[in-house]
């Protein structure tokens, strides 16, 4: 290294930091995700949206039983814990008793579309003034990658070791689909973790979501298709070329509703 | 003055919840305990609390814990079988020291079962029922009118000890019609919260959790919980005693089974018999120690149930070998009648005056 390389070295690093601070939602907690795990970025997206929004101070969120469990020590609002697949009644306990605090369910895929989903549907169709954020990876993460009811045809996990079969196991549930034939909700988009544009329409969608209760407009859900490299048995930049590849083919990412319309 | 009026117990506890000052309610339809959700489905809005018919009784109890993170005082209500449903959540909640009050109107089982009156839940109430190293609260009304006190009482204790509080009750006593006095005055105090989740304004943000993962911590954590309940135990104990004084028998009864049970005493008094009657009104706390006491001045001990014989442990556990302890029970869902209590009290007495002569 020259010296003159070495001068300017900490000169940028010094400029890279300045541009990319931490927000201050987000707690100086190293990270206990895998690496290439897209719950890290939608947890600091969530930070960046409280914020943005000016509403860390306003908000209760709710952590579910998966992968994203420890949001409470990642994300510097308070936090609840619920029940595996409980976290939208949980929301609604909250939100109902704190009608003017801004509250959000954060869940996974085996968490809100299997176990959890009679409350999952049950919330929307009751339009509950939350905001649930689906982070779909397609597998049981924190198990150690089981079959979930977003699961690929032919994609092999722990629990379809020769790839899930339509016949025996039925078909991926498409949830902003599903949600969108209820009367009640507000707001309904599918982003994906699929590279930076993604990611800034993920934050774009969080944005709304959030937004939608600042004003007490309704129920906001927001689906990230999110990479999950272990259990995708891929490198991290592998990861994010399938959800490209394999996941927005099979879940287009787009708004299914808007300011309580379907757009479908 | 307080107002005296008729009212069925499902109602009085659902009265005693709003002047309780219970913030929010979460239900779902199951018989005998239906007029109860009606009433809140009624009554909640009109007071501007929170009223939600659940779509299950697995969500209605994780509504509640929702209500009960925010420092509001949350309750649900069900029977039997939807009671089985909230397990789950009962322990969470006493894992993360929430406050709340469920209530159960049982009803006979096990499975469907019928929807007459039962206790044959007293080992989920008072054992544990969900899973792990915890304790509940359980508090037994014998009238219309305790059904409306011990509501009341539940919200207090939930909040004092931190912990989820069990009304248990049953389908006769949801049912029936009784004159009582509304609680006038104001609800139980509400202590301070710092716990709870309201927005990190001015303060560091707060976390509800019960995911222990560190080396050691879980441990710490029951270790606490312990103390706790080691301190309700200390500080908590309610039952009733009548004709204990004197008593060569002693029958030891809650809720319903105490009121077929004191009929049968007054009947065998009547007759000369020395009869007592014991009626825990904490089925947890238990109240071993004083049935211990009277065990070692008693010919024998009866204990009325409904349910295959559950309490019965426990007083057997309370009395050891200083007395010998008698059950008479029905199940699935029948109540013992006053005559059957009164023959097992003679053959009680029967078999005592075999032993002395022996
Ligand atoms: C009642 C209950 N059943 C099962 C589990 C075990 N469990 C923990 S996390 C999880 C699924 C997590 O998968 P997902 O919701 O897709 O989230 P991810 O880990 O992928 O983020 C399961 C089944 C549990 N904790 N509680
Ligand atoms: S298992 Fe998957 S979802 Fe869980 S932390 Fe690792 S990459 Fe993320």
């Amino acid at each position: 290294m020259t010296k003159a390389t070495s001068r300017r070295a900490p000169r940028q690093t010094a400029m890279r930091y300045s541009l990319y601070h931490r927000p201050v939602a987000l707690k100086p907690t190293p990270t206990h995700f895998c690496p290439g795990c897209g719950h890290g970025i939608v947890h600091k997206l969530i930070a960046e949206t409280l914020d943005t929004l000016k509403i860390r101070e306003k908000t209760i969120g709710v952590a579910p039983v998966g992968c994203a469990v420890l949001a409470y020590n990642y994300l510097d609002c308070d936090i609840s814990e619920a029940a595996h697949g409980r976290a939208a009644a949980v929301a609604t306990g909250i939100k109902r008793c704190l009608p003017d605090r801004i509250v959000f369910a954060y869940q996974g895929d085996g968490d809100l579309a299997a176990i959890g989903m009679g409350e999952t549907l049950h919330a929307a169709n009751r339009g509950e003034h939350i905001a649930v954020i689906f982070v779909n990876n397609t597998v049981y993460g924190m198990t150690g990658g089981q079959m979930a009811p977003t699961t690929l045809i032919g994609q092999k996990t722990a629990t379809s070791p020769c790839g899930r079969d339509q016949v025996t196991t039925g078909a991926p549930i498409k949830i902003c689909e599903l949600l969108n034939t209820l009367e009640a909700p507000w707001h309904i988009e599918r982003v994906a973790l699929d590279g930076p544009a993604g990611v800034r329409r993920t934050r774009k969608a969080l944005a709304t979501a959030f937004q939608a209760q600042v004003d007490d407009k309704g129920y906001s859900f927001i689906e990230i298709l999110s990479p999950c490299p272990i259990h995708m048995h891929c490198s991290p930049v592998e990861a994010v070329r399938l959800v490209k590849e394999r996941m927005i083919p099979y879940f287009p990412p787009g708004l299914y509703r808007q300011n309580g319309q379907s757009m479908t | 003055m307080s107002k005296r009026v008729l009212m069925n117990g499902n109602d009085a506890v659902g009265e005693g919840a709003i002047r309780g000052g219970c913030d929010a309610y979460f239900g779902y339809p199951i018989t005998p305990q239906n007029e109860l959700t009606a009433y809140m489905a009624a009554h909640m809005p009109r007071h501007e609390r929170v009223f939600i018919q659940a779509e299950s009784e697995i969500a209605a109890i994780n509504m509640v814990f929702g209500a009960a993170v925010t420092g509001k005082r949350a309750m649900t209500s069900s029977s039997s079988p939807g009671i089985s449903l909230k397990q789950e959540g009962i322990s969470y909640l006493a894992a993360a020291e929430l406050p709340a009050v469920i209530v159960n109107v049982q009803r006979g089982g096990p499975g469907l079962g019928n929807i007459a009156p039962s206790q044959s839940d007293y080992f989920q109430a008072t054992k544990g029922g969900g899973h792990g190293d915890y304790r509940l609260i359980v508090l037994a009304p014998a009238s219309v009118q305790e059904m409306h006190d011990l509501t009341i009482e539940a919200f207090a204790l939930a909040d004092r000890f931190r912990s989820p509080v069990m009304v248990l009750t049953d389908g006769r006593l949801g049912q029936m019609m009784e004159p009582l006095k509304l609680h006038e005055g104001k609800p139980p105090a509400r202590p301070p919260k710092p716990w709870a989740l309201t927005g990190a304004v001015g303060r560091r943000s707060n976390m509800i959790r019960s995911l222990l993962l560190d080396d050691g911590v879980l441990e710490q954590h029951n270790l606490h919980l312990q103390r706790k309940f080691a301190l309700i135990k200390n500080s908590l104990l309610k039952f009733e005693e009548l004709n204990t004084r004197d008593c060569d028998v002693l029958i030891v009864a809650y809720g319903t089974s105490a009121r077929i049970a004191k009929g049968a005493m007054d009947k065998a008094r009547a007759k000369g018999m020395k009869v007592g009657l014991l009626r825990p009104v904490t089925l947890w706390p238990y109240p071993s120690a004083r049935i211990r006491q009277l065990a070692a001045q008693v010919k024998g001990i009866l204990v009325v149930e409904m349910s295959s014989g559950q309490m019965v442990e426990d007083v057997r556990l309370a009395a050891g070998d200083r007395a010998p302890v008698v059950f008479e029970g029905r199940l699935g869902g029948a109540v013992p009648e006053e005559n059957d209590v009164l023959a097992a009290l003679r053959g009680i007495l029967r078999r005592s005056r075999g032993r002395k002569l022996s």
